[in-house]
């Protein structure tokens, strides 16, 4: 134990005497408080240390700790279903401890110790094993089968191992006899430093979707598993509604959610939702499969600088069970924000905007540790896909933050004020929004909905383009003297914005839509638009064309059940019918 | 123990330096007595083993170096709060502030620290009740729950204070037993603009509701660092230990902010955008944030913090900030208000982020959800075509188009618009919006759930 005294207050600031031999990112206790701090510059025997509690009340001289150790999280079963602050203080424990309101010098560790799991054991005696190997299993939640791996960097035989039956996570579940002759017991948790990536074996490219249910994403900006994306939009244009979306329906295993920074009542609101809303594929409370790390804006700010580590961590804990794993950041410009006050205080020469010259070096590694791989000790494999949302400052998008993070990532999923304002949602535009991820993904596309799927998407995405450039003619002289082809141009780009894009998160059966579904709603849109084109070469006027109550039942498909899906390829059937008879009329003419 | 000290090394603006002071602590309250016997009050703003730098509340004429004594109080800021603070006009530090308040100070029933402390996002209960303010286009489009910060982003000379004082007024929870009250903070407003709050409150009966943390545009601009801790301290008390639900008013959070950089600058922080410092987002967060409900208590908070965007510039780091932080924002339009309508609501950029939990069956009515984003729907096809008939003339539009255009229109002259003292209550205003889409085609209602629009606007009236 290194101890030094407290010299100078400022924020969440402390820096400390005395502290020549604690070394960077090693964990402190400050004052008898015990206030938790991490090192963060060293200069001489003075240590800068910022303190994740609020500094409120401390003193010149008052005692500082290093415990020698990095800024670590618990992992082990128990962690699925909770919700932790910045550091991975459960917040349920903290009130039934502190009350309603978050007070000081609250120590509780992250995994509950008392309680007592089913554990059933895998390894035998006798087996050589590496990090990564699973030792045994418990069952955590019924989403969730909780594999007890051998601790990455830990290798040796087995020399003991504990019967099936129920035990806490402290119980010694096996030893094993090192290379260099000593003995290493194991329990059922361990801890890991959360700025270190968890080891893996081989890191892959995305191989297939992660479907989400929202049609512009699935269908237009598909993010792969084990892929990165930003959602980067003004305030109000529907961020955290995206996140929340992701993480009900995304088709991960696992879904960890860190509120960085953000709104006490949105991390609530999530907690009210999930214990009720049911999985789609599994239809249990989507809870099981969760983890919350919240860390709220008037929360102390350094917390929420180590609130994504924690997060990330955590998903890369279960990615290593070979679990697919999708994490949400909302947001990471609070992340961001949260080092520039730091670096601030620290007197560092500020880069872009006041943030410390190494934003973007940070913001790389964060997303970096993202990626479908093969897992370490044993055949598995598993993705962490992790989707950031970014608020840049008055929306705009040359932000350091959106930069540096366009600068990484694969998606970009662009949130248009404009597009708010009309109450389009999900406001992500469908003209600068990209995916890198489109060719890594068309062999599952073609597989799963046909080799007709892509081109067809592709052709949506022209006509909408398209319709941006004749919306600028038509702007000048007026919709009616466009080509009747034109005219349909817009039509069809209409309807795939109005019919297909837009999606009301908040209705029953429009917030979730299977790509099978979105597939049939697609064929019917593009349907109608190549009959309608053979309609204007017989001379239909398009007038009549539009006017046909095929638009309406077009309108409807978005809310008509995933169990009815051949009541909207009967549209197609419709469509045929009315334009025929205009068809016909005209000929007769 | 209380620690007396003479040793100023430095003033300037409002921040003091004092020399070897031992034994303090981070944001101690500090007490300054100047020769004439003068109290002057501040905080520790930051301290190494030798200096104490201190900000002070009332700012720093009249303070010299060698005649100031400092006084170290061992607590920090804290505020006596009673319940008798109803009906009582304060002044940034909690005293009773003439003119408007001549009565004796209050008998506090416990102080309360004024920073306060984060709520437990697993102590917070979700905001869902439906606060009616008798404003179509708050009720209807962008609906206040109990328990919700929902900012107004005005400009200068912009009706704000008009319709924070309706809102206040008119306020009500349905079928909600009242206990209700109004906590009203005013930073670096005018006299008159003060003054026009508080006769509103008194003519309306309001003021016996209500506590007034009142710092005018000539006093210290320090005091508005602490006036709006003093009024949300206030509010928590009332709220969760008296079980009111209060309504708290910050106006104007500009003035705030201004003074925040003011020490910032003093202190000669790095500066982030605009000369605000970095930390503008998470010290407004700590005020914001204060709003809410708790899980078995019986009180609320809600806020509806007025700030005035320089330039009507939504991207001005103040709005900008306060929008990523608060649950939505009322924008008042200034071309709006050059037409005539009261009140100038921009119901496009307007946005209440949790009216899905407090609208539906039960709460408002079953279609309030489909028909509001029918009428944005509407409003924004209208103005599209607004815009392409100062192009082309109306003439050139195409009948769809004129329809839309006549839609906006009768939209913003009789939904929008109300007047001073109307108050609609929320049937008055749903029955409204369905008269309004009526103006269009039927099959336009794409945003409308089939079988409730069956029920509100039956298919045969469309043929008609």
């Amino acid at each position: 134990m290194i101890s030094g005294t407290i010299d100078k207050i400022a924020g969440p600031l402390v820096v400390a005497d005395g502290m020549k031999d604690a070394r960077m990112y090693d964990l402190v206790y400050v004052s008898d408080y015990k206030l938790i701090g991490e090192i963060i510059e060293l200069k001489e025997d003075k240590a800068s240390i910022q303190v994740y509690e609020e500094t409120g009340g401390l003193k010149p001289g008052d005692p500082v700790t290093a415990t020698g150790k990095p800024l670590s999280v618990e992992l082990g079963p128990g962690l699925v279903t909770a919700i932790y602050d910045g550091i991975q203080r459960p917040l349920d424990e903290i009130r039934k401890v502190a009350g309603d309101w978050i007070t000081r010098g609250i120590s509780i560790r992250g995994l509950d110790h008392g309680k007592e799991w089913d554990f059933a054991p895998v390894a035998t005696v006798g087996l050589k094993v590496t990090g990564g190997e699973v030792l045994g299993s418990v069952p955590e939640t019924k989403l969730i089968t909780h594999k007890v791996m051998v601790p990455p960097e830990v290798s040796g035989e087995i020399t003991w191992m504990i019967e099936a039956g129920k035990y806490n996570i402290d119980t010694i579940i096996a030893k094993l006899k090192t290379s260099d002759g000593s003995t290493v017991e194991l329990p059922m948790y361990h801890n890991w430093p959360v700025r270190k990536p968890r080891p893996i074996a081989e890191k892959k490219a995305p191989e297939e979707p992660l479907i989400t249910g929202q049609r512009v994403i699935d269908a237009f900006f598909p993010l792969g598993k084990g892929g990165t994306a930003c959602v980067p939009g003004p305030f109000g244009s529907g961020k955290t509604v995206i996140q929340h979306q992701l993480a009900k329906w995304a088709d991960a295993e696992m879904v960890v959610y860190v509120g960085c920074g953000e709104r006490g009542n949105e991390m609530t609101d999530v907690l009210q939702e999930f214990p009720e809303l049911e999985d789609p594929k599994t239809g249990e409370p989507l809870i099981l499969r969760t983890v919350l790390v919240a860390n709220t804006s008037n929360m102390p700010v350094a917390a929420r600088e180590a609130s994504v580590y924690t997060g990330i961590t955590i998903g890369e804990y279960f990615r290593d069970m070979g679990y697919s794993v999708a994490l949400m950041a909302d947001s990471t410009s609070r992340w961001a924000e949260a080092m520039r006050e730091m670096s601030g205080r620290l007197e560092e020469m500020p880069g872009e905007e006041g943030y410390p010259a190494y934003l973007g070096t940070r913001i790389a590694e964060f997303y970096e540790r993202a990626g479908n791989v093969k897992c370490i000790g044993g055949d598995r494999s598993g993705a962490l896909t992790v989707v950031g949302a970014v608020s840049p400052a008055g929306g705009d998008l040359s932000d350091p933050v959106v930069q540096s993070t366009l600068r990484v990532v694969k998606v970009f999923w662009s949130l248009q004020a404009r597009l708010a304002y009309a109450r389009h949602f999900p406001a992500i535009g469908w003209l600068d929004s990209y995916s890198l991820y489109t060719d890594n993904l068309k062999d599952y596309y073609d597989e799963k909905l046909g080799t007709e799927w892509v081109p067809m998407i592709k052709e949506a995405i022209s006509l909408l383009q398209q319709e941006a450039n004749l919306l600028e003619i038509a702007r000048l002289v007026g919709a009616e003297s466009l080509s009747p082809e034109d005219q349909l141009i817009l039509f069809t780009a209409r309807s795939l914005r109005e019919d297909f894009l837009h999606q009301n998160a908040f209705h029953d059966v429009d917030t979730y839509t299977s790509i099978t579904k979105q597939k049939i709603m697609m064929e019917v849109i593009m349907h109608t638009s190549a009959e309608m084109k053979k309609a204007i070469r017989s001379s239909v006027s398009p007038g009549e064309l539009f006017e046909l109550p095929l638009k309406e039942e077009i309108a409807r498909m978005s809310y008509i059940p995933e169990d009815r899906l051949d009541d909207i390829e009967a549209i197609k059937k419709h469509v045929n019918s009315q334009i025929n008879d205009l068809i016909e009329k005209e000929q007769i003419a | 123990m209380i620690r007396e000290y003479t040793t100023t090394v430095e003033i300037s603006g409002p921040l003091m330096l004092v020399d070897g002071v031992e034994g303090v602590a981070y944001e101690e309250l500090v007490e300054i007595e100047l020769p004439d016997g003068e109290i002057r009050h501040g905080k520790v703003l930051e301290i190494d083993s030798r200096m104490t730098l201190i900000q002070l509340f009332e700012g720093s004429s009249g303070t010299g170096i060698t005649e100031s004594r400092v006084r170290f109080l061992g607590k920090q800021v804290e505020l006596g709060v009673s319940e008798e603070m109803l009906g009582r006009v304060f002044d940034g530090q909690g005293r009773p502030r003439a003119p408007f308040d001549t009565a004796p100070p209050i008998v506090p029933e416990k102080m309360k620290n004024i920073n306060g402390a984060p709520i437990n996002p697993c102590a917070r209960d979700y905001p869902a009740e439906f606060i009616q303010t008798g404003f179509s286009s708050i009720d209807g489009i962008n609906t206040l729950v109990r328990g919700q910060k929902l900012p107004v982003f005005s400009g200068s000379g912009l009706p704000h204070a008009a319709v924070a004082a309706q809102i206040a007024r008119q306020a009500k929870v349905i079928g909600g037993g009242e206990n209700f009250a109004v906590v009203f903070a005013a930073m670096g407003i005018t006299f008159e603009e003060a003054d026009y709050f508080i006769r509103d409150f008194r003519k309306t009966g309001a003021m016996d509701r209500a506590v007034v943390f009142m710092n005018l545009a000539s006093d210290p601009a320090i005091e508005r660092i602490s006036t709006p801790r003093m009024a949300l301290t206030a509010a928590e008390y009332l709220a969760y230990e008296k079980d009111m639900h209060i309504l708290v008013i910050l106006t104007d959070m500009t003035n705030y902010c201004d003074a925040l950089r003011e020490i910032s600058a003093a202190r000669k922080e790095v500066p982030g955008r605009r000369g605000y410092p970095g930390y503008l987002y998470t010290d407004l967060a700590s005020l914001y944030e204060r709003a809410g409900r708790i899980k078995g208590r019986k009180g609320s908070i809600t806020q509806i913090p007025i700030l005035t965007m320089p330039e009507d510039d939504k991207t001005h780091p103040i709005p900008d900030l306060t929008g990523y932080i608060t649950e939505g924002q009322l924008i008042l339009n200034r071309e709006l208000h050059k037409k005539g309508i009261y009140p100038p609501m921009d119901v496009m950029e307007s946005l209440s982020r949790l009216k899905d939990k407090g609208i539906g069956k039960n709460k408002t009515r079953e279609d309030h959800a489909d028909l509001f984003n029918q009428l944005m729907a509407a409003y924004s096809a209208g103005k599209d075509a607004k815009e392409l008939a100062v192009i082309l003339g109306v003439a050139a539009l195409s009948p769809l188009d004129q329809k839309y255009l006549a839609f906006a229109h009768e939209y913003e002259k009789k939904y929008i618009s109300q007047g001073e003292h109307e108050s609609r209550n929320i049937e008055e205003t749903l029955d409204l919006g369905w008269e309004l889409l009526k103006l269009l085609p039927r099959s336009e209602m794409k945003r409308i759930d089939p079988g409730r629009l069956d029920k509100y606007w039956p298919e045969e009236v469309a043929s008609s």
